[in-house]
């Protein structure tokens, strides 16, 4: 998150105005006036800089928030090592001066920069802003109010929160798993779930989050201390995200992380040991007393404190357990116009959700207000380039502790004494945090002042910080080339941490080969490369339509090709969801808009037959209603969903009463399946998920049996439904509706791989009777039901997918859908520049996800459409001529299709393009004549860092 | 205006800013960073969370 953080400071469209809060706002969309009041820090933000020379002279202690009151602070201090914006602040509630006029002692300490000011007033700000988006978060749950649980009166019973401080290398115990009571390593620990989370005494719904996360912390701490004895306690397992299946998985099998299902009443303490003893009962009857050294309570997640005001002052509603009220199909959008909502704030969820909710929001604001895109923004002026051609290299060195990651193993004093006596190292100099925005300035002026021309930075890993250090030493005047990173953490640090020497010794050469690399460094020219501001959608269902939709609200245009003859795609059968909310009006809607729209062009019964090109640049045959087309374009959009598994198992396709769930959704709303008739109904979950052939959850089935089971008791209370799962994932508000079957009386009857349900057919004379046997843990035993409906929850499988994967040369993950360029960070776009998923060809979600998921796409697309145009990287290979022969191995081998053969003057000749050649360097590999050279990773600098390896 | 410093507050005014928009983004605490800043690493790919 860091590069984030840095980048949110530093964006020169960005200002941040922190320790505030919003007083007021009126008007209206696209005209608000907000007045923002900014309570005083009493440190200059523009004149700290963090040096934290003032720290040792306050001499108030308080606790430290950021680190969840584990350890303390001084009363002046900077949140967290990373912090933007990175100044120091002094705490209103303990600072001497403030609540008695004493001591300033810390202004004595800062009177050469003078930042601070204990007399700073409060400000006033007015802002005037065309629309607002929400994203307050979430507080977690207060577990002091599980009384039960002794939290806060038991020492070693601690929250989640407070035990990923606990883990993390600059929390309070530096990453050492430490009881709070006695400092000791816990041998065994016990995670709690659902602590302030599906529970009538707090709250109802599921905080959809901390299942997840519990597994992680256990993970975490197992690879800290594999000797640890770790037991989940927990009511279901809710693994329902992308890739999260496998994750539960692996803690099972791969760390014995043990799990249990069931609920602990209470925690009671020995008061010899501190440690906690833990009374319950398991699913067969059985009562068990356990001891253990450490308890964690899986907090969940409320709408955070301030939310309730920040509601009245902005004039939105809520829903009843306090998160902001949206509508399923409009998820980002509050009771105000032109206020939106995003994250943690609209429902409990994960960073990834967050994300793709945030970019989502932006796509309507920008929809919003697209008349006034760029009217409003400074563009960032840079002092040319020095020119450095005729000065020898004087490089700067800078030894980076990345807080104890590098410095708690390497020793960093030895490192920079080392670089001192590199050829042509003229600077050298550590921090603590390279990446902090401080650091930043530091490593700027340092520049300036020494008259540094190329730069050498030993810290992390060149993939999330190398850009961000090249702005800074372009900042300072010097081409964004003449910068080179030793990755000491990865390579020295983290994988030799149990050999510091000779991790130090590793850091020694790979300095040593940085900084003779860096002496070869020369300025390279990036390329603007012009953006075609046309989309492609590939794939009409909800989430094609709504990206293309957005993109054309946003004021591009946009073709969008359906493969079948009609838009809609899963969608069209789709009669009702959960909430009661009627997907075919939402159907109608979006296509009456879509094919009204005069920036769209609809292609039905059309299908993509090849690609060529790259960002800003593609062209692309499309076949539609049997003729062939050609089509340029800026970006493209992949919408090209999923299926229903047609399940093979429980007799599907032998026997009549035996359907899917979409099937049998579909038959209620035909009329043609009368659920008045039905007496037995059996509804199986995870038919063709979370098996070993598909081993991840397809999220929405378990919702979507809680609506049919509902819908059939509805009209017929007197039906039995009964419901066989393997754990109910009804994540989030969705909880609400298991709890409401469970009331209504539908029975749920949990299996497990080995005791799979058996169901057979007993053939009479007129009809077939369906059997259904299955093990219940409750009752021990196995029972019988003859149900007149057997409903399957099938999996949501990927559609073909490959095609397009081959086409667009973008990749699946193991499980066929498509694989994103980050988990967490960039969860909508590939790793190849310009191309952009949604929907269910990313993964199973449901209809509100997709919708978001949907805008978030369009928005990440807008980016370059707007723009203009791409920057280019000088990393790029370039071919001579002169050695190239036209063999064409490079254009076969690369996979971003960034390398063609052309023919030239003097023959075929390879052509490197541009701007979406990713410097991946495969085709420089190979070249049998060795034409293809890197930039920044030219053959000569390799060979004499490879020759500085060998003369240490 | 984009109110809440935290990841969503984050990406949001980060996607805003470079479709073209001037963006104030407004948080409660002196710095932002929200929960995730809290974290040590995130699931389900235990990539450290800064
Ligand atoms: C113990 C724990 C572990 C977790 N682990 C993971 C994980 O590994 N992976 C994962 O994906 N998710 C994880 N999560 C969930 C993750 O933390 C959230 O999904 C994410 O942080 C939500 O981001 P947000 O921006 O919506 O909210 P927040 O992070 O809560 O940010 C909200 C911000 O808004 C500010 N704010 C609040 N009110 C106002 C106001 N009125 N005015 C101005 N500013 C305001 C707050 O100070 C805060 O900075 C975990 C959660 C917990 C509790
Ligand atoms: S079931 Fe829901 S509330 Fe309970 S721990 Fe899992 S995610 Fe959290
Ligand atoms: S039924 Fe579907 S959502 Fe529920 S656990 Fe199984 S695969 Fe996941």
């Amino acid at each position: 998150m860091s590069p984030k953080l840095v980048e949110s400071g530093r964006h020169p469209n960005i200002k941040i105005i922190s320790n505030a809060e919003v007083k007021s706002i009126d008007g209206e969309a696209g005209h608000f006036r907000a007045t923002v009041l900014k309570r005083p820090k009493y440190v200059d933000e523009d004149l700290c800089n963090a040096c934290g020379s003032c720290v040792e002279y306050c001499p108030v202690d308080m606790p430290d928030y950021y680190n969840e009151n584990l350890a303390n602070l001084k009363s002046l201090y900077i949140p967290y090592p990373q912090a933007v914006p990175a100044s120091f602040v002094i705490d209103p509630n303990t600072c001497l001066f403030v609540i008695k006029n004493e001591c300033r002692q810390c202004e004595q300490a800062c009177k050469e920069l003078n930042a601070i000011n204990l007399n700073q007033p409060e400000e006033l700000i007015e802002l005037e802003v065309g629309s607002v988006i929400l994203t307050p978060g979430f507080d977690e749950f207060d577990a002091k109010r599980k009384k039960n649980y002794g939290y806060g009166e038991y020492g070693n019973v601690v929250t989640s929160i407070e035990f990923e401080r606990i883990l993390s290398a600059s929390g309070p115990f530096k990453g050492e798993i430490t009881r709070p009571t006695d400092g000791a390593h816990p041998k065994s620990i016990a995670f709690f779930q659902c602590v302030g989370s599906r529970d009538k005494a707090t709250n109802s719904y599921c905080s959809s989050v901390c299942c997840t996360y519990a597994i992680k912390e256990a993970i975490i701490a197992k690879e800290h201390e594999p000797e640890l004895d770790i037991t989940i306690f927990y009511m279901d397992i809710r693994t329902m995200g992308k890739g999260f299946e496998s994750f539960y998985l692996r803690a099972k099998n791969d760390y014995g992380i043990r799990f249990v299902k069931t609920r602990i009443p209470e925690i009671e303490r020995s008061l010899e040991t501190e440690n906690l003893v833990l009374n319950y009962v398991t699913e067969d009857g059985s009562h068990v007393t356990e001891e253990v050294d450490m308890v964690v309570l899986s907090v969940g997640m409320e709408p955070s404190k301030t939310s309730n005001a920040l509601s009245k002052i902005m004039g939105i509603q809520l829903n009843p357990s306090g998160f902001c009220s949206t509508h399923e199909f409009s998820p980002t959008s509050t009771s105000r116009e032109g206020i939106f909502v995003a994250g943690a704030f609209q429902a409990p969820k994960d960073i990834p959700e967050s994300v793709m909710q945030a970019t989502g929001s932006v796509s309507l604001v920008s929809g919003l207000l697209s008349d006034s895109r760029g009217t409003l923004v400074e563009t960032k002026e840079l002092e040319p380039e020095k020119d450095i051609s005729e000065e020898k290299p004087k490089i700067g060195v800078f030894v980076c502790h990345c807080g104890i990651n590098i410095a708690g193993v390497a020793d960093v004093t030895r490192l920079k004494e080392y670089s001192e006596k590199l050829d042509d190292v003229v600077y050298v100099e550590e921090s603590l945090y390279a990446c902090s925005k401080d650091s930043q300035e530091k490593i700027k002026q340092t520049i300036i002042d020494n008259g540094l021309n190329r730069v050498v930075l030993a810290a992390c890993t060149p993939r999330t910080l190398e850009p961000l250090f090249q702005d800074t030493i372009r900042e300072a005047g010097l081409n964004r080339s003449l910068f080179e990173m030793a990755n000491i953490r990865d390579h020295c640090t983290w994988v030799h941490a149990q050999e510091p020497e000779k991790a130090t010794e590793k850091s020694e050469d790979l300095i040593r080969m940085g900084v003779a690399k860096a002496r070869l460094l020369s300025p390279m020219k990036e390329e603007l490369i012009q953006v075609n501001s046309k989309a492609l959608v590939v794939g009409g269902g909800l989430s094609g339509m709504t990206s293309a939709l957005s993109l054309a609200e946003q004021g591009f245009e946009c073709w969008l090709v359906e493969k079948e003859n009609e838009l809609g795609g899963n969608l069209k059968t789709l009669h009702y969801t959960l909430n009661k909310n009627n997907p075919q009006k939402l159907l109608e809607e979006i296509k009456e808009k879509l094919l009204n729209h005069p920036l769209v062009t609809v292609y039905t019964s059309a299908q993509v037959d090849a690609i060529s090109g790259y960002i800003g640049n593609f062209e692309t045959d499309i076949t539609a209603g049997g003729q062939n087309m050609h089509i340029s374009h800026g970006v493209i959009i992949v919408a090209t969903g999923a299926k229903e598994y047609q399940p093979e198992e429980y007799l599907h396709g032998k026997h009549d009463a035996v359907m899917t769930q979409k099937k049998l959704g579909e038959r209620i709303a035909a009329g043609t399946l009368e659920p008045g008739a039905l007496n037995d109904v059996v509804m199986i979950q995870c038919v063709g998920s979370r098996t070993e052939e598909r081993p991840y959850c397809s999220r929405i089935c378990c919702g979507v049996a809680m609506k049919n089971a509902l819908k059939i008791k509805e009209v017929n209370p007197k039906a039995n439904v009964y419901v066989l799962y393997k754990d109910i994932r009804t994540y989030g508000f969705t909880e609400e509706y298991y709890t409401q079957a469970r009331k209504e009386g539908v029975i749920f009857i949990r299996y497990d791989d080995d005791n799979l349900p058996v169901v057979s057919e007993n053939i009479g004379e007129e009809n077939s009777e369906l059997q259904v046997k299955v093990f219940d843990p409750l009752l021990g035993e196995h029972i019988l039901i003859k149900p007149t409906l057997l409903a399957l929850s099938a999996a949501i499988i990927p559609g073909e997918n490959e095609v397009i994967s081959r086409l667009m040369k973008v990749p699946l993950n193991s499980e066929g859908f498509f694989q994103e360029a980050h988990v967490k960070l960039r969860p909508v776009d590939f790793s190849t520049d310009g191309i952009y998923v949604c929907g269910l060809a990313h993964s199973p979600k449901t209809i509100e996800e997709s919708i978001s998921q949907a805008h978030a796409a369009a928005a990440r697309a807008a980016i370059p459409l707007s723009r203009g145009y791409v920057r280019a990287e000088p990393i790029v290979s370039s071919v001579d001529e002169e050695k190239c022969f036209g063999c064409g191995i490079c254009e076969y081998l690369c996979p971003y299709g960034s390398i063609k053969v052309v023919e030239t003057a003097s023959g075929e000749r390879a052509q490197t393009i541009t701007a979406s050649c990713k410097g991946c360097g495969i085709c420089s590999a190979k070249c049998p004549r060795q034409a293809i050279s890197m930039g920044r990773f030219s053959d000569e600098q390799i060979l004499t860092q490879i020759v500085a390896f060998a003369k240490g | 205006m984009v109110v809440g410093g935290g990841i969503a507050g984050i990406q949001a005014s980060l996607d805003l800013a470079d479709l073209g928009y001037l963006v104030y983004l407004v948080e409660n605490l002196p710095a932002i960073g929200g929960t995730m800043a809290q974290l040590d690493k995130t699931f389900p790919t235990l990539d450290c969370a800064m």
